[in-house]
């Protein structure tokens, strides 16, 4: 167990060294405006950050599943702006179906349960077909690895971005949330592979790492409240000398910690193939619940300061009350769990939450 | 960067799934046809706490030498949470168990040591906190029960306050002024083992809210101790409280006190609940599940020997809030009129746990005062 600690732990130390140098105001403002943060995106992929997770003989580096949670929290940070979660995410669903994994940012689709996209069999090999919704980085990615549904079960197709038509949309932190129009898009025999991942755990899969960006910007913005309950002053004293305050910012270290903790546990459940599900569920609806209280009140201390422009709080926290909502809001996998429960009985609950259940 | 908060993983050893399968089996016999109960370890049961203590169940980790069973940390926290989720009655031993034996293993003299834990751990010897007085309840440092030294010993006169089954216990740790408060209030306190049958002791019953008789006001007039009933240190009251707070407010009893509640919930929905119920539902078991897990790495920690005080607040604070959501949350689910006589298990359990809630955030140390440790861990104090 130490071992991997210490392992997280330098790998943590490495992104947030990668970040430090790459991850600028400037760099923030211009991606937000479209402009492709290049040099950030090289660094991360040659320190092996952006397939963390991936097999090595799938192209990854071939790290535990540990390593992309420590990366993926260092990200969320740090509000970094490239698809580095939606790389690793495609990364696992290409791996998982056997099909090698290219370099370069990737995207995934479907990211909505509405969304239906399908793969026909040709002479030539395969045409896709069907509009993907709210594809994040859809316009910036090379690739996107699609899930679709294939004569005789699922299947996984690697596509290029080029191939679709794009219609741009954002998120509220200008993250692009593009739709991608596939219209009989043709792939050769080899960028299709069968795959036992339905759109229902490529959800979950997407909610568990959108769950680990989130817990590493709510643990950036308690430090910037904290930062600022101490620098700013009024009535003559800083005011995170105020009772009020304090007890204010102890709330939100509450909620960060219990953001930690599940995220934390959720990745315990799937690097020893437990109940992932499960925890994955508790992860997204628990720190989504600890996003919407912790945004609130790190706004509530920094005043006025904060909900400018000027200020660097809102590269955390629209992003916050973006990925709350992705893949599957709190909501969403509250009621997955509470039918799960239902389902399973009252005398079964204490087993479920305990992991007995058998 | 803040470092602030640690929660490590723990993963459980297989002895503690075997011991949760040994306790699943003794409560399915002892339980058996006892209605669901809230707030369990607030339930004084002596003939329960005594088959406890025949398997093994008290002291789990204390040296074989004073009765204990040498067993891990973790295995004890399964134990607790088993019992609790079962609502078992766990009160008559839970303090002593809980705070006063690992007290006196810590401090106590090897005479108080195999005096006082071996009988704690057969189940047959029951302790209660004497911190809190009429004028002194988050402020501690404040109390003005004074033990004045005289004839080889100490004489005790002052008043504790809220102490919970006073009256059925046979002994309290008795937190008393020993020296003059000076610049350092902190200073000048001692903790003494304190007989509650001797000459001296009043013990006058104050109902709860509920109607229940759990607390009580302890008035000590001219009462005697002797010398070799000093916990620890002399005037290091105050460092040796610290330290049994640690224990006190990490535990799953702190998540758990409504669990029965929200599964007489889950019953009541049904396996079709209505989305806003599964909703409903899904949410606090999202809490309870990562709380539980938080609390869990607590235990991890201090079964390392790291003295996670700051984490025992966060988890306290959270669990508690959480606890008394439940049954708000399970209210608005359900439409009935709370009644603790109901026939019906949810409906008496509602009401019961609606009663109880408003303490889950005071015992062990408020809400402010939890969010104030936290807020000194966070640099602000």
């Amino acid at each position: 167990m130490s071992d991997a600690r210490e392992t997280r732990q330098l790998i943590t130390d490495a992104a947030h060294r990668l970040f430090d140098q790459y991850v600028s105001r400037e760099v923030q403002e211009k991606a937000e405006a479209g402009t492709w943060p290049g040099a950030l995106w090289t660094a991360l992929e040659e320190a092996g950050l952006t397939l963390a997770a991936v097999p090595e003989q799938f192209g990854g580096t071939g790290g535990a599943v540990g390593d992309e949670l420590a990366v993926l929290r260092a990200s969320g940070r740090y509000a970094t702006p490239v698809p580095l979660a939606e790389t690793m995410l495609a990364g696992w669903l290409l791996a998982d179906a056997g099909l090698k994994v290219p370099l370069g940012p990737m995207s995934l689709a479907p990211t909505q349960r509405t969304d239906a996209l399908s793969l026909a069999k040709t002479a030539a090999g395969w045409t896709l077909s069907g509009t993907a919704h709210r594809v994040p980085w859809g316009r910036s990615v090379q690739h996107v690895a699609v899930l679709a549904k294939a004569p005789g079960g699922n299947a996984v197709a690697l596509v290029k971005a080029g191939a679709a038509k794009v219609e741009s949309g954002a998120n509220l932190a200008g993250e692009p949330r593009d739709s991608l129009v596939f219209n009989n898009v043709a792939l050769a025999p080899d960028s299709v592979s069968k795959t036992g991942t339905t759109p229902d755990d490529l959800m979950q899969m997407g909610a568990l790492m959108r769950a680990a960006q989130m817990t590493g910007a709510l643990e950036r913005i308690l430090d910037l409240a904290v930062r600022y309950a101490g620098e700013r002053s009024q009535f003559g004293r800083n005011i995170g000398k105020f009772q009020a305050v304090q007890q204010q910012l102890a709330v939100l270290a509450g909620q960060v910690a219990a953001s930690g903790r599940a995220v934390e546990s959720a990745y315990e459940q799937r690097e020893q193939a437990g109940d992932l599900a499960f925890a994955a569920a508790v992860a997204k609806a628990r720190v989504g619940e600890a996003a919407s209280i912790g945004a609130g009140i790190a706004h509530q201390v920094h005043g006025a300061i904060g909900f400018t422009h000027e200020h660097m709080l809102h590269y955390s926290t629209r992003r916050l009350w973006s990925w709350r909502s992705e893949f599957g809001g709190d909501a969403y996998w509250q009621e997955l769990i509470g039918r799960r429960i239902a389902k399973a009985g009252a005398d079964k609950l204490w087993p479920l939450m305990t992991g007995t259940a058998g | 960067m803040m470092q602030t908060f640690r929660f490590d993983p723990v993963e459980l050893p297989e002895a503690a799934e075997t011991l949760r399968r040994d306790v699943r089996k003794f409560l399915e016999k002892e339980m058996a046809g006892a209605g669901p109960r809230s707030d369990s370890w607030s339930a004084f049961n002596p003939d329960f706490s005594r088959k406890m203590g025949e398997r093994g169940w008290i002291g789990m980790t204390w040296p074989k030498q004073y009765g204990g069973h040498e067993r891990t940390a973790l295995e004890r926290y399964v134990l607790l949470e088993e019992l609790l989720a079962a609502g078992a009655p766990v009160s008559a031993h839970w303090v002593a168990d809980r705070q006063s034996g690992p007290l006196l293993l810590r401090f106590g003299t090897e005479e108080q040591r195999k005096f006082f834990l071996p009988k704690i751990a057969a189940g047959e010897c029951y302790f209660c906190i004497g911190m809190s007085e009429p004028d002194s309840g988050s402020d501690l440092a404040s109390i003005r029960t004074r033990a004045v030294q005289s004839n080889g010993g100490w004489v005790v006169n002052g008043t504790k306050l809220w102490t919970s089954n006073a009256h059925h216990c046979n002994y309290m740790i008795l937190l008393a002024r020993t020296a003059e408060k000076n610049e350092n209030r902190h200073e000048g306190m001692t903790q003494f083992v304190v007989d509650l049958k001797a000459p001296g002791v009043k013990i006058r019953p104050i109902k709860n809210l509920a109607g229940d008789h759990h607390f009580n006001e302890v008035v000590f007039t001219d009462y005697y101790i002797p010398n070799e009933r000093i916990v620890g240190t002399l005037h290091n009251g105050w460092r040796q409280v610290m330290n049994e707070l640690a224990f006190e407010r990490s535990g799953p009893e702190r998540l758990l006190s409504a669990f029965t509640l929200v599964v007489e919930l889950v019953r009541a929905a049904g396996p079709e609940p209505s989305e806003r119920a599964a909703v409903a539902i899904g949410r606090l078991v999202a809490h309870l599940y990562t709380l539980r897990r938080m609390s869990l790495s607590v235990a991890g920690m201090l079964q390392a020997g790291l003295m996670p005080e700051l984490e025992a607040a966060v988890v306290k604070d959270l669990g508690t809030l959480c606890e008394q959501e439940i049954p708000e949350v399970a209210r608005l689910l359900m439409d009935c009129e709370p009644d603790p006589n109901a026939s019906d298990a949810f409906v008496a359990t509602l009401a019961q746990t609606m009663l109880y809630a408003p303490s889950f955030s005071i015992r062990g140390g408020t809400r402010e005062i939890l969010r104030g440790i936290i807020a000194r861990g966070l640099g602000l104090r």
